[in-house]
C-alpha cells in the first residue's frame, strides 16, 4: 500500500529567504518517519507541505494514490478532513469547547460518529476524567494529549504530528509515541513526525534532518 | 454542516455568555427604545382619547387649554387659578347646557379629591362596586385604583393632605368617611378620591363645624350684633359625623366659591355653539375649550416630537449597530488562529462563514427576544405610568 511520496518539491516564501528543495523521500504505509533538525529549518514548513496545507511551487506530493499537487483548494480540504490527521506544535484546540468536543470536532463536520475510538483514546492518553471539562482548564500536557485524540480520532492514514511530545515528561513522552506508531501500525497510516528532541531518534525506522534540504 | 457550525456557534456563545449577553443586552435597548416609545404614545392616546372625546366643552379659568384640560379631566396637579361658583350658576341659568362643577383642588394620600356632584357619575357612567354613594356631606367614594393599592373599604376613613405644612391657619386634614368604592373604569376616575362638592369647600375652609359658642359662654371673645366671635379655645371639627353634622355651616356668598372647573354638556349643536360663542371674549375671566380639539392639538404636537425622536433613535440604532459590527469583526479577527485550524483541519470556508453567521444570529436572536420582552414589560404597565405621568 503507497504511503508519502515526495518528488522533486521545491518551495519558498514570498521572502525568497527560505528554501526548501526534496528531491526524493518516501515514507511507507504504516511506517514512521522522523524529520528532525534544530529550530527555525523548515520542519514545519515541510510538514505542512506534505500534510497539503501548504502548496508547493514545485514537485509532485502523493498521499497514498493522490497527488496533492493536482487537487484543488477545497479538494485537499475534504481530504485532509477525512484522511489526514495533524497534530499542531500549539496543539490549535478550541478552548471554548470540552475535551470531547474538541476530540471529535472533525468529525462533526463529516457527519460520523467517532465516540467510541475517541472514548479509548482517551483512556489511553489518561485524559478521559476531563472528558466533559473544557480544555481551558488542563494542564499543557493534557491539551497535547487532546490535541494526539483529536488527530487520532477518525482513523487518518496518513499522521502528521508537529513536536507531539514537547510538553511532555519523559513517561507520557514514551506512551504518546507508543499510541502514534501503535495507530499507525493498526491502521496501516503513515506516520510523519517532526522533533528536535535527539532521543526519539531510535524510534524511528527512517528519519531525515531538514536542513540537508535547504539549500 | 449546519448541525456542526450551529453546535460550534452555540458553545462559542455559551461560553462567553457574559460577553454576549452583554452585547446583546446593548442592542436590544436600541433596538426596544422606539418599540417602546411607540407603545407609550400609544398609551398616551388610549388613556386620553376617550376621555376627551367624550367631554363635549370644559369651562376654566384663562389659560393655557392644555393645562386646563389635564386638571379637570385627567385630575394632574396644576397650579391654575380658581373659577367661582357664580359661572356655574350662570350656565345652569342660560338652560343651554348641563354644568357639572369639578373641584380638583385637595389631596388625600397622594390621590386626587374631586368635589363634584351626583351629575358627574352619571355622565361618567360611573357605578358603585361595593359600598353605596356619597350622601352626606364628609362622605367619600373611592376610585377602584385608591382603594386597592391603599387598601381602603367602605367603612373606612381617610384624611385629605394638609395643602400648606407651613400655613398654621389654612387648611386643616378632613377626615373622611369612605362609603363606597367605584367600580374600575380604566380612566383616570380610578385614581380619584369623589367627595360632594360642599365637602370639597369645607376642607377648603369655606365651611367649617365647631362647638355651639352659644352654649359656651367661656368660648365667646367678642359679641357683635350679628357676628360672634369666638376665642381659640373653641373646638373646631375635623370630622363630620351624624352627632355633629348640624353644627356645620358656610360664610359667605356661594356664588364666590371656588371651583377648577366645570364640565358643561350642552343640549345640542346649537346650544353647543351659542356657549362657544359666549365665552369667545378674551377679556373674560374664564374660557370654555373643546378637549377633543385640545387632544388633537396634543396629540399632533406628540407626532411631531415622537417623529423626531424616531430620526434620533434611528441615528442612534445605525450607529449601535455598526459598533455591533464592528465588535463582531474584531472578535473574529481576534480569533483568526482558532479560524485557520479549522480550516487546516479541512473544515470548509462555507462552513466556517456559516458559523460566524450563526454567531452573529445567537446574539441579535437573543437580542432581539430581549428587545421583545422589554416592549412587553413597558407595554404591560404602558397605561399605569402613563395615568402616573398624568397624575
Amino acid at each position: 500500500m503507497a504511503g508519502i511520496t515526495l518528488t522533486d518539491l521545491s518551495f519558498s516564501y514570498p521572502s525568497g529567504q527560505f528554501r526548501l528543495h526534496v528531491d526524493h523521500l518516501s515514507v511507507p504505509a504504516g511506517s514512521a518517519f522522523g524529520l528532525l533538525g534544530p529550530s527555525g529549518t523548515g520542519k514545519t514548513t515541510l510538514l505542512r507541505l506534505m500534510a497539503g496545507l501548504l502548496p508547493p511551487e514545485r514537485g509532485q506530493i502523493t498521499l497514498g494514490t493522490t497527488d496533492l499537487t493536482t487537487l484543488t483548494e477545497a479538494q485537499r480540504r475534504a481530504f485532509r478532513l477525512s484522511q489526514v490527521g495533524l497534530v499542531f506544535q500549539d496543539f490549535a484546540l478550541l478552548d471554548y469547547l470540552t475535551v470531547a468536543e474538541n476530540i471529535l470536532l472533525p468529525q462533526r463536520f463529516t457527519g460520523t460518529d467517532a465516540t467510541p475510538t475517541a472514548r479509548t483514546l482517551a483512556e489511553r492518553l489518561e485524559i478521559d476524567r476531563h472528558w466533559h471539562q473544557p480544555t481551558s482548564q488542563l494542564s499543557q500536557g493534557e491539551r497535547q494529549r487532546v490535541a494526539i485524540a483529536r488527530a487520532l480520532a477518525h482513523e487518518p492514514r496518513f499522521l502528521f504530528a508537529d513536536e507531539p511530545t514537547a510538553s511532555l515528561d519523559t513517561g507520557r513522552r514514551d506512551l504518546v509515541m507508543d499510541l502514534l506508531f501503535e495507530c499507525a501500525a493498526r491502521t496501516s497510516a503513515s506516520l510523519v513526525i517532526v522533533t528536535h528532541d535527539a532521543a526519539l531518534l531510535p524510534r524511528f525506522p527512517q528519519h531525515a534532518r531538514v536542513e540537508d534540504w535547504v539549500p | 454542516m449546519i448541525a456542526a457550525a450551529f453546535h460550534l456557534a452555540r458553545c462559542y456563545v455559551a461560553r462567553h455568555r457574559a460577553q454576549s449577553l452583554l452585547l446583546a443586552a446593548a442592542l436590544a435597548l436600541v433596538v426596544a427604545l422606539p418599540l417602546c416609545l411607540k407603545v407609550l404614545a400609544h398609551a398616551v392616546e388610549k388613556v386620553m382619547r376617550t376621555r376627551a372625546q367624550s367631554t363635549p366643552l370644559l369651562l376654566g379659568p384663562r389659560g393655557s387649554a392644555l393645562d386646563l384640560m389635564l386638571k379637570a379631566l385627567y385630575f394632574k396637579r396644576q397650579a391654575l387659578p380658581e373659577l367661582s361658583a357664580q359661572h356655574l350658576r350662570e350656565i345652569r341659568a342660560t338652560a343651554l347646557a348641563e354644568a357639572i362643577p369639578l373641584d380638583a383642588r385637595f389631596h388625600a394620600q397622594g390621590a386626587p379629591i374631586i368635589g363634584t356632584q351626583l351629575e358627574y357619575f352619571a355622565f361618567r357612567h360611573l357605578q358603585v362596586a361595593e359600598g353605596r354613594m356619597i350622601t352626606r356631606l364628609g362622605d367619600c367614594v373611592l376610585g377602584a385604583r385608591v382603594a386597592r393599592e391603599r387598601g381602603l373599604a367602605p367603612g373606612g376613613s381617610l384624611f385629605s393632605s394638609q395643602e400648606q405644612v407651613f400655613d398654621m391657619a389654612g387648611v386643616y386634614p378632613l377626615k373622611m368617611r369612605v362609603t363606597g368604592v367605584l367600580a374600575p373604569s380604566g380612566t383616570a376616575d380610578d385614581d380619584a378620591v369623589f367627595v360632594d362638592l360642599k365637602t370639597a369647600w369645607l376642607i377648603s375652609g369655606a365651611a367649617h363645624g365647631h362647638d355651639d359658642v352659644a352654649a359656651q359662654a367661656d368660648t365667646v371673645l367678642k359679641q357683635e350684633t350679628a357676628n360672634t366671635v369666638a376665642n381659640a379655645s373653641v373646638r373646631m371639627y375635623h370630622e363630620v359625623t351624624d352627632k355633629n353634622l348640624n353644627t356645620f355651616h358656610f360664610h359667605g356668598a356661594e356664588d364666590s366659591y371656588p371651583l377648577s372647573a366645570i364640565l358643561v354638556l350642552p343640549r345640542d349643536a346649537k346650544a353647543e355653539a351659542l356657549l362657544a360663542g359666549r365665552y369667545l371674549k378674551d377679556s373674560l375671566p374664564v374660557q370654555l375649550i373643546r378637549p377633543r380639539d385640545v387632544f388633537e392639538s396634543l396629540m399632533s404636537t406628540l407626532f411631531q416630537v415622537e417623529r423626531l425622536v424616531f430620526i434620533v433613535l434611528g441615528v442612534t440604532l445605525t450607529a449601535a449597530l455598526a459598533i455591533s459590527a464592528l465588535v463582531f469583526a474584531l472578535s473574529f479577527r481576534l480569533r483568526s488562529r482558532e479560524f485557520r485550524t479549522l480550516s487546516d483541519l479541512g473544515i470548509s470556508p462555507a462552513a466556517l462563514r456559516l458559523t460566524r453567521a450563526l454567531e452573529i444570529t445567537l446574539i441579535t436572536t437573543t437580542a432581539v427576544l430581549l428587545a421583545l420582552l422589554l416592549t412587553w414589560a413597558v407595554q404591560s404597565q404602558a397605561e399605569t405610568w402613563v395615568r402616573w405621568l398624568l397624575g
